[in-house]
């Protein structure tokens, strides 16, 4: 990171094409060989270097929301988590979208993913990869508690079951971002959601909906789950790779988490230290109902590609972004690091047909993802849920969803702490 | 020029109640060397730490939201009302304080063991022992808290096996309790070895011909401990205090990297990272860093006035 700065600076007195850089999240490398791709392919317009972010996804936006605020000419690409790109729009921290781009960008891309690139109706980021968890489970699990995975299947149902066979169902408890991830998830498949408004620019117009039927119906499964002791002992700081271990484990039953599970247990069993027949027993299927009979609303997430507003090279890093987001390179950036693509053409490539069994349903749970709620305030309104749903043991339908709304309008009006 | 501003000083002291023994030339010109040579140093101070300092003051004045730099307007001690009304300061306050109590009364019975064992080792061990003990101290605090978050994590940490009295599946950082243990623990393992550095200066300057003349006087070695050794070093063992309590009631990153503030664990440092950093108001978290440096300047004044720690002692006495 240091050594950026002085490269960003150097570059204009070189020679040679301009350079753009990409604020890019760590992954497995996917991001660093597309940025020397499109460099190539580019044919010296450009040369993309990348910039690594740090790991989590808050600590991410903290980084590119304060050099933005210092108008930082570096950042022409940034790769963003997409429920802080309305505080970034809002902002004015994001070049604007141009036309032909956001319609060349759009094209057969999960509607998920095309809402969350957007704010207020509008395309401000490109959407890039889009992600969406999946209920995983044991086969042989759910074969002995009876389930039918090729029907939906419910939290209460599995837990239930999961109770029964005294294995676990591995959630994100943790109080981090997942958390919310999995709070919004469980109150939109309830049918409701955390923000009334979440459209309001005025923090002090923001309306918090969780005191609701869905909220008190999320705050029953998380209490719920916790009650029943299914949750396994680290629940109340399970995050998802902690849940992708424990699924791995002897108490498996069940998991709600992203695609990428299935890749690091292939791994595992490359490098010797998971069996086969462990990888043989995990199934998939959409994301568990909250209410029977009523579809549920999978988390979304990914990643979106933004254009720093402050950049001296606007057009090139929107060139750079389409190279980016092209359908070919989604696919291998599926591929290589487990990332699901945004498009939905990417999906047919038979390599990633093969490699990943589930696409279909991974394709079929982002059309029916619901984002988390697309505010300015979106890191408030997390962060107060957080506050006031953990830890999970403590969470119930008489209390947590009032304290949230309370807290919510408290942070938001200026009058708490958070 | 010397006689006549003699002459003045004399009239001056004349007319005035006798003071202070009046200083000689010389000493008065060293005085003024020294204060020339300061001054640089005491310049860039008031630069780097009285700049940010007043900035602070002046931001925890205002409403101001960096993503929103345009609504920022003055709200007086409006931020400062918020704060002290709400409880999650309290809390935190208390928290800070607990760790504080906490660790620095253990580092200071354990740093004053170490200092012992090191100023009685044989000659030859000394350097090596002196080494052995300063490593901890010689780790970055978040090195040192990763450490210890992989030793008590539930996955990838032994001391669940280690412990026999600690059931198999026990998360240390799901209850309150527990999480503050092994974030004192660390801090305690880091930074014992800071207080029994200097409090073996302090055991240095203990007169020989004191602990001599006690041990002729047949004084028991507890005696000499208590009567002799312990009384000498009191200026040693109040700067140790001190500079302790201060570093200890900062504490951020033990907390950041183990619980990041989960558990009811959060600090004052910690409250105002989250407000600043992470919510960006600039305006009450400012606030809380005007606060936690309010309070970091209490506690010197306490130990200065209260406990009557003379700074310059230690330092006088070893020359």
């Amino acid at each position: 990171m240091a050594l950026a700065a002085p490269l960003a600076a150097c570059s204009a007195a070189e020679a040679g094409p301009p350079e753009l850089l990409w604020y890019i999240n760590p992954d497995s490398g996917g991001q660093e060989r597309i940025a020397q791709q499109c460099t190539q392919e580019s044919d010296g317009a450009y040369r993309l270097n990348t910039v690594l972010l740090p790991r989590d996804a808050p600590s991410q936006r903290e980084q590119l929301v304060r050099r933005l605020a210092a108008n930082d000419a570096s950042i022409d690409l940034m790769s963003i988590d997409p429920p802080y790109i309305p505080e970034f729009a809002n902002a004015d921290f994001l070049a604007p979208v141009p036309d032909d781009v956001a319609q060349a960008v759009t094209q057969d891309v999960a509607e998920g993913a095309v809402a969350g690139a957007s704010y207020d109706d509008e395309l401000v980021t490109i959407p890039f990869w889009a992600n969406t968890q999946l209920l995983w489970y044991r086969t042989s699990v759910a074969e002995a508690a009876g389930l039918d995975m090729t029907q939906p299947v419910t939290w209460e149902q599995i837990v239930q079951a999961a109770a029964e066979q005294d294995v676990t169902v591995a959630v994100q408890g943790v109080r981090a971002e997942s958390l919310t991830v999995w709070i919004n998830a469980l109150v939109e498949s309830a049918g409701g959601h955390v923000l009334e408004n979440p459209e309001a620019t005025d923090p002090q117009e923001v309306r918090p909906s969780l005191d609701s039927d869905a909220g008190r119906t999320a705050a029953e499964i998380i209490g719920g789950l916790a009650d029943a002791g299914v949750g396994g002992p680290q629940l109340s700081n399970a995050t998802e790779d902690i849940n992708a271990s424990m699924f791995e484990g002897d108490t498996a039953g069940f998991m709600v988490n992203w695609p990428f599970v299935w890749q690091r247990a292939q791994s595992a069993v490359e490098d010797g230290t998971l069996e086969q027949s462990v990888l043989d027993d995990f199934g998939w299927a959409m994301y568990p109902q909250a209410v029977e009979g009523e579809q549920a609303r999978p988390p979304y997430g990914g990643i979106n590609l933004g254009v720093g507003a402050f950049s001296e090279h606007v057009d090139l890093a929107f060139e750079a972004a389409r190279c980016i987001v092209a359908p070919e390179k989604q696919a291998e950036y599926f591929l290589s690091d487990g990332n699901p693509p945004s498009s939905l053409t990417a999906f047919d490539d038979p390599e990633v047909q093969e490699t990943f069994p589930m696409a279909d349903v991974i394709r079929e749970s982002l059309q029916n993802a619901a984002p988390r709620p697309q505010t300015p305030f979106y890191n408030e309104v997390s962060s107060s849920l957080q506050r006031t749903w953990h830890p999970p043991r403590a969470v119930s339908p008489g209390t947590s969803p009032q304290r949230a709304d309370e807290l919510i309008t408290a942070v938001l009006q200026g009058e708490a702490l958070l | 020029m010397s006689t006549t501003t003699t002459g003045a000083g004399a009239v001056r002291a004349a007319q005035r109640p006798p003071r202070k023994p009046q200083r000689s030339d010389r000493a008065r010109q060293e005085a003024r060397l020294g204060l020339l040579l300061s001054a640089p140093a005491i310049l860039v101070l008031v630069a780097v730490v009285g700049y940010p300092i007043l900035q602070a003051v002046w931001d925890s004045l205002f409403s101001y939201k960096l993503t929103n730099p345009d609504a920022r307007h003055f709200v007086g001690l409006g931020n400062f009302t918020l704060i002290l009304g709400d409880p999650i300061w309290w809390q935190a306050l208390g928290v800070t304080v607990l760790l504080t109590v906490v660790t620095v009364a253990v580092e200071l019975v354990l740093g004053f063991g170490l200092a012992l064992v090191m100023n009685n080792a044989l000659q030859r061990l000394r350097p090596a022992l002196r080494t052995a003990i300063l490593i901890p101290y010689a780790i970055i605090t978040v090195v040192s808290a990763f450490a210890f978050r992989f030793m008590f994590d539930l996955t990838s940490g032994f001391m669940n096996s280690w412990l026999p009295f600690v059931p198999a599946d026990t998360d240390w950082f799901a209850s309150f309790g527990s999480a503050v243990t092994v974030i004192a623990l660390s801090e305690i393992w880091k930074t014992t070895p800071f207080i029994s550095l200097l409090l073996l200066s302090g055991l240095a300057q203990v007169p020989g011909e004191l602990q001599e003349a006690a041990k002729v006087d047949g004084a028991t070695a507890w005696q000499r401990m208590r009567r002799v050794t312990i009384p000498n070093m009191k200026a040693a063992i109040m700067v140790a205090l001190l500079f302790r309590t201060l570093d200890a009631f900062r504490i951020f990153d033990n907390i950041f990297i183990m619980t990041n503030g989960a558990a009811g664990t959060e600090s004052v440092a910690f409250l105002a990272y989250r407000q600043t950093i992470q919510r960006l108001e600039i305006g009450i978290g400012s606030a809380v860093s005007v606060l936690l440096t309010i309070a970091v300047a209490l506690i010197a004044l306490m130990f200065v006035k209260g406990f009557k720690v003379n700074l310059a002692a230690s330092t006088r006495a070893g020359r």
